[in-house]
């Protein structure tokens, strides 16, 4: 079946959906379906944003998230990377260590909860070791499935040119994974800006999670769905910016075909 | 200088109890087009993984002295490079950056890609793909050319126009050839010397010449005549003497 080119204006049609979303929720707010102190009005929540931000909280607790989130998932893909690109060569290896990678990535991050902050304390650390914990074994798995599925042909190829060594994995291992792996950081990174949430609403004083902890501690459901939606809306912008890898001219060979 | 680049003697290969060459000897001089045909599964493209190196006969000798560059069936181009990218990659070995350039355009103008060199090889046509792998592998300074079923994937009037483009690219790049072929046609069209083998274990039970000039016209009386014996030989068409 093939679609039918859209017309310019379909790029508005989110927005339609935005609006409509919106005015249910303040008919919902104006009909008190729920009691008011427990079902916030759209409008409630847009003053209390305006406060949080002019506070600085808001803006405070959106660098402390990014920090951990940003940092738990270069770790994860700096070490995930190499460390799925060797088990994507060596069998043995791979043989060996692949039900224990399975293993953990079944594991939820939250169960590690108790442990990080025996171990890590309150604060960034127990944070980026739980988002770490998150993405290090999806990357892996990932990168070596990537690497496990690279056409034969293409190193007999590179045999004939003589590529070898360094050379072997910068120009053909490396360019030929890139698709799959940057579709699973994508995934990955959802779930880094998941558990962030989580990890902050336990073992944080800071970072978007405990700022909606806070608020429902403080009964201020304005805060928490003003916390919602400033998650919701990075998350969002996250994904944009790792699909924008996508559209790299020598990366894009691998969604076309 | 070796006028004999290509030598097997000898050679057998078995894979655990399939045994695909026993006692094979072959000799392919410098500059010749050698063509194999032969049923399929008989060990045509083990015969040129012995002379690319990727396989060592079981027992025997194989020699191969020069530099080797195989043309596969199809998708070997490396996808994420564009089709100048891809062609570079056989000039890899020369120094200078002026020298390279100046070789990649006459290598562009050669396959008459030169409007896609920057297009990626999704991007293009399968013969054009096809195109762009000859035009890597005949790139730079090479001696032995082996082609694996280069034009199966492509369709009749492509492959058609794919044998004439490789005749002429080996006029002005003259080079040993070793082609596997299932098509009967491809082969009397191109080759100077074909093979044919038998089935497993493979021998060859037929040689032929073909004496005239490339690029040769598919419906010359000689081309149709050699055609008509590798049938014979299959057993597919009715043998009748040969003048």
């Amino acid at each position: 079946m093939t679609e039918k080119p859209l017309p310019s204006r379909a790029g508005l049609l989110p927005l339609l959906v935005l609006f409509v979303a919106i005015a249910i929720w303040s008919a919902l707010a104006l009909l008190q379906v729920f009691p008011q102190s427990v079902f916030p009005s759209p409008l409630a929540v847009a003053k209390g944003l305006g406060e949080e931000i002019r506070t600085g909280r808001l803006p405070g607790d959106l660098v402390a998230s990014l920090f951990r989130v940003t940092t738990g998932f270069m770790l994860a893909v700096f070490l995930g990377v190499p460390v799925g690109l060797w088990l994507g060569h060596h069998v043995r290896s791979r043989l060996a260590l692949l039900p224990a990678i399975n293993f953990f990535r079944s594991l939820s991050p939250l169960a590690w909860i108790p442990f990080a902050i025996l171990w890590f304390g309150i604060g960034d650390l127990p944070a980026i070791f739980l988002i770490f914990m998150a993405c290090f074994f999806p990357v892996v798995l990932a990168t070596l499935a990537a690497v496990a599925s690279i056409p034969s042909v293409y190193f007999r190829v590179a045999r004939d040119y003589r590529f070898s060594g360094l050379e072997l994995l910068t120009k053909v291992t490396l360019p030929a994974i890139a698709p799959q792996v940057i579709t699973s950081l994508r995934v990955t990174a959802g779930l880094a800006w998941l558990v962030v949430v989580a990890a902050e609403m336990i073992a944080g004083r800071d970072g978007l999670g405990f700022a909606i902890w806070d608020a429902r501690n403080g009964l201020r459901m304005d805060l928490l769905v003003a916390g919602m939606i400033v998650i919701g809306v990075i998350g969002m912008v996250i994904d944009r910016v790792l699909m924008r890898l996508t559209k790299i001219r020598s990366i894009r060979w691998g969604y076309e075909r | 200088m070796n006028d004999k680049p290509l030598r097997i003697e000898d050679g057998s290969v078995s894979f655990g109890s399939v045994e695909v060459f026993r006692d094979l000897s072959l000799e392919i001089s410098r500059g010749e087009f050698v063509a194999v045909v032969g049923p399929s599964g008989c060990g045509k493209t083990t015969l040129l993984n012995l002379f690319s190196g990727f396989l060592t006969p079981s027992s025997g000798l194989v020699v191969c002295s020069g530099r080797v560059r195989t043309v596969y069936q199809h998708d070997s181009l490396f996808p994420w490079q564009t089709a100048a990218q891809n062609i570079a990659m056989g000039l890899r070995d020369l120094s200078s950056e002026a020298e390279r350039d100046r070789q990649l355009k006459e290598m562009l103008r050669l396959i008459k890609l030169e409007e896609f060199a920057a297009h990626y090889p999704h991007q293009l046509s399968g013969g054009m793909r096809q195109r762009v792998e000859l035009a890597r592998a005949l790139a730079g300074a090479t001696d032995i050319l082996l082609l694996d079923e280069p034009f199966s994937s492509l369709d009749y009037l492509t492959r058609l126009r794919l044998r004439r483009e490789l005749a002429r690219m080996l006029e002005e790049l003259p080079r040993t050839v070793v082609l596997v072929t299932h098509d009967i046609e491809e082969a009397a069209q191109l080759a100077d010397r074909i093979l044919v083998l038998s089935d497993r274990p493979a021998r060859i039970c037929r040689e032929l010449r073909v004496a005239i000039p490339r690029p040769r016209e598919l419906t010359h009386p000689q081309v149709v005549e050699t055609v008509h014996a590798i049938l014979a030989e299959f057993g597919l068409e009715q043998d009748k003497a040969v003048v």
